[in-house]
């Protein structure tokens, strides 16, 4: 038996005498999600057409994502293209990476306007920190908090596109957007060895880390901007 | 008491004297009375407005406890689903009873990938284990990249405060350790550095990035395990914590076995009650979470070392195991009327304040002069149990472990001073004559208050005695039914 096997059943044992009290039946469900009353959500359901958000949940997640002290835009569906080009001149911008999934009609507008570095040749992090912008979609927006959550599909690419460079433009839909928290943990929810790895975003990096004091603009990208689309 | 071992005192924390007499060190320090104040005010302030948003709060309590208790309550279940999970998912998982263990195997980890430095989260559970010492004695660097912790690690101090460990430091202090200290390990401050705040984040922003580029091996933990789909969750708001996690090829999460959540829909109550009571807002900057290995997406080799130390031993405790629900907010902290005035380093270990005053007894057990200590350093008020996000009982706690101390011999003024009072109070004869001799003491203290007693130093220096009568109940009575007619 090697020492890990044994510190494995050691601590197993240890965990089950201490817990020798309890009467009660675990509520533990099959990791494929069968003894779960509500059904295992596929990637494709989740991100699949939904109804769309009320205009009070999409001003509330306005509200909230501009409270956190990102920056808020909202335009109709033909005019994302425009305020991305917009926002990434406002943050005087160059350079920009585009994942590879990203809406192609977005990538040529940008291609116009600004040095595009495809995904495919931003192959590190070193890369990467030579760029100044990304421009990514999302996989749910939640208006009580204020958060875009990436699931980091191709139109949102790899994790570390939205990490290195300083200036994140997000688009998200109107059937992208819940309300509240659990109503985001139910979307995400996927069926088990399809789980994606997230990134809940609220607002620009921040710390309060010296008197309290909230500073906005540590490690991660220190300018947000928000286009809500509908 | 038998069961599973308690954990081993860190060096660090050896020989540590008891609460009140660290904390006196403390209190004379006027500068970090200051900070503490001015910190757990605002934070405290920041916290109730944005729990006040929430109508539904006190459900939101009832459904994250019962989320951590029915974990807590089958562990084994689901520490064995959590390992299946992680392992479909393509991580590692490893098993470590105590600090050396965990410590050893994370070690050997970053050796078999040839490195000389790794990059580190926060995480709460290595400052426990010292693994950062365990590391440097490897000949490896570890570099803390959140931004008190960097500061805490170039004071060479120690972290006072879960949340926001540099609590204790203002940032003059901040900006000289900068400028003194960083160019020793990295890429230095700017001359022109001022204490704005903004400038000192933007000081370790380009600190620490070259280490970021070029880490090959991270170290986290983790802030929630989840059993079903094998997602480890890090929340966090620098956005340090997404660096670490995503940019090097291996990471490595030392996780404590109570860290595990039954399912994914538990994640609605945590990340509701996290950030609200952490760091009062309604959603920290960035959460992070990932599911063992994704395909060309962060790390490519992905380690889970479950960490007992002393966690099962406070487990087969049917009423102190509740302390385990802990998801380390430290609102507690912040609504402390003892912490708020001693700071965090009195408490003798990592876990400070009064949730610290529960769980170190309950981790290390009694034997050690701090941790006897450390169910007294509370005035029993309750406000931690108030603010707490998944209503651990905290002074209900104290009480049992108060009981417990007293039972192996008790915490040494005060079963000295009740042994005396037992002794007084079980003959009329000597209390009568205790009771003369107070009052004359009385008569002539007149209306001074009394802050000392000698013989009862340690009882007395937190507590002033009130002053004594003028004459005994006694007294009072055989002087009032000797004369009847002056009753009304």
């Amino acid at each position: 038996m090697s020492p890990a096997t044994s510190a494995r059943d050691e601590m197993l044992a240890r965990v089950r005498s201490a817990t020798a009290d309890v009467t009660t039946e675990p509520r533990l469900r099959a990791p494929d999600g069968h003894d779960d009353p509500r059904e295992a959500r596929t990637p494709e359901s989740v991100r699949g057409t939904r109804s769309v958000a009320s205009a009070e949940t999409l001003a509330l997640l306005a509200e909230n994502v501009a409270d956190y002290r990102a920056k808020v835009v909202r335009v109709g569906a033909s005019e994302v293209a425009g305020a991305v080009v917009a926002a990434l001149r406002e943050a005087g911008a160059s350079s920009v990476v585009v994942p590879s999934g990203l809406d192609p009609r977005w990538t040529q507008t940008l291609g116009e306007a600004f040095s595009v570095v495809p995904e495919s040749e931003a192959t590190s992090a070193q890369v990467l920190d030579s760029v100044d912008a990304v421009v990514t979609g999302s996989a749910v927006g939640i208006a009580v908090t204020g958060t875009i959550v990436l699931d980091h599909e191709p139109d949102q690419g790899r994790r570390e596109l939205t990490l290195v460079p300083d200036v994140h433009i997000c688009v998200v839909r109107a059937d992208q957007v819940v309300h509240d928290v659990p109503e985001a943990v139910s979307r995400l929810r996927t069926a088990s060895g399809q789980q994606r790895p997230l990134t809940w975003i609220s607002g620009p990096s921040a710390t309060s880390d010296i008197e309290l004091q909230r500073v906005e603009g540590v490690h991660g990208p220190r300018t947000l901007v928000v286009v809500i689309v509908g | 008491m038998s069961g599973p071992p308690v954990q081993q005192t860190s060096p660090t924390f050896v020989g540590m004297p008891s609460f009140p007499e660290a904390a006196r060190e403390a209190l004379a320090n006027t500068q970090q009375r200051d900070n503490l104040r001015n910190a757990t005010h605002t934070i405290r302030a920041k916290r109730a407005a944005v729990v006040a948003e929430v109508p539904e709060w006190e459900a939101l309590r009832v459904a994250g406890a019962d989320a951590k208790d029915e974990a807590l309550t089958h562990l084994g279940d689901y520490l064995e689903q959590l390992e299946a999970s992680l392992t479909a998912n393509g991580a590692t998982v490893h098993w470590a009873r105590d600090a050396d263990e965990a410590n050893a195997i994370v070690v050997e980890i970053a050796r078999a990938k040839g490195v000389d430095e790794v990059v580190k989260v926060k995480s709460m559970a290595t400052q426990e284990i010292e693994l950062n010492e365990a590391l440097e004695a490897a000949g490896i660097s570890a570099w803390e990249t959140d931004l008190a912790e960097l500061i805490v690690q170039l004071f060479g101090d120690r972290p006072s405060h879960i949340l926001v460990p540099a609590i204790h430091r203002n940032r003059t202090e901040i900006r000289d350790v900068f400028l003194r200290e960083m160019a020793k390990v990295g890429r230095p401050a700017p001359e022109d550095l001022t204490d704005e705040p903004a400038r000192l984040a933007e000081a370790a922003r380009l600190h620490l990035r070259e280490k970021f580029l070029r880490a090959r091996v991270a170290v986290s933990g983790a802030n929630f395990a989840i059993a079903d789909t094998g997602t480890l969750v890090v929340v966090e708001s620098e956005g340090n914590g997404r660096m670490c996690l995503t940019l090097p090829e291996t990471l490595i999460s030392v996780v404590g076995i109570e860290k595990v959540l039954p399912t994914w829909d538990d994640l609605a109550p945590m990340l509701q009650l996290l950030p609200r009571s952490s760091t009062g807002e309604r959603m920290n900057p960035y959460t992070t979470m990932w599911s063992g290995v994704h395909d060309g997406d962060g790390p490519q080799e992905v380690h889970v070392v479950l960490l007992d130390n002393g966690r099962s031993h406070v487990l087969a405790d049917a009423v102190g195991r509740q302390a385990l629900r802990c998801i380390r907010c430290s609102a507690c902290l912040n609504v402390c009327p003892v912490y708020e005035r001693t700071g965090g380093h009195a408490y003798g270990s990592v876990y400070p304040g009064p949730i610290g005053a529960v769980l170190n007894p309950q981790l290390r057990g009694t034997a050690s002069e701090v941790d006897q200590s450390l169910p007294y350093a509370s005035s029993l008020c309750g406000a931690c149990f108030d603010a707490c996000p998944v209503r651990i009982n905290i002074p209900e706690l104290l009480v049992e472990l108060r009981g417990a101390v007293a039972e192996q011999g008790g915490h040494r003024a005060e079963s000295a001073a009740m042994k005396a009072a037992a002794w007084v109070l079980s003959d009329p004869k000597r209390l009568a004559v205790a009771q003369r001799g107070a009052t004359t003491a009385g008569r002539l203290i007149g209306k001074r208050t009394i802050t000392k007693v000698p013989g009862l130093g340690a009882w007395t220096d937190a507590r002033n005695v009130p002053t004594p009568p003028k004459e005994t109940f006694r007294q009072w009575w055989a002087r009032e039914h000797e004369n009847p007619g002056e009753q009304s």
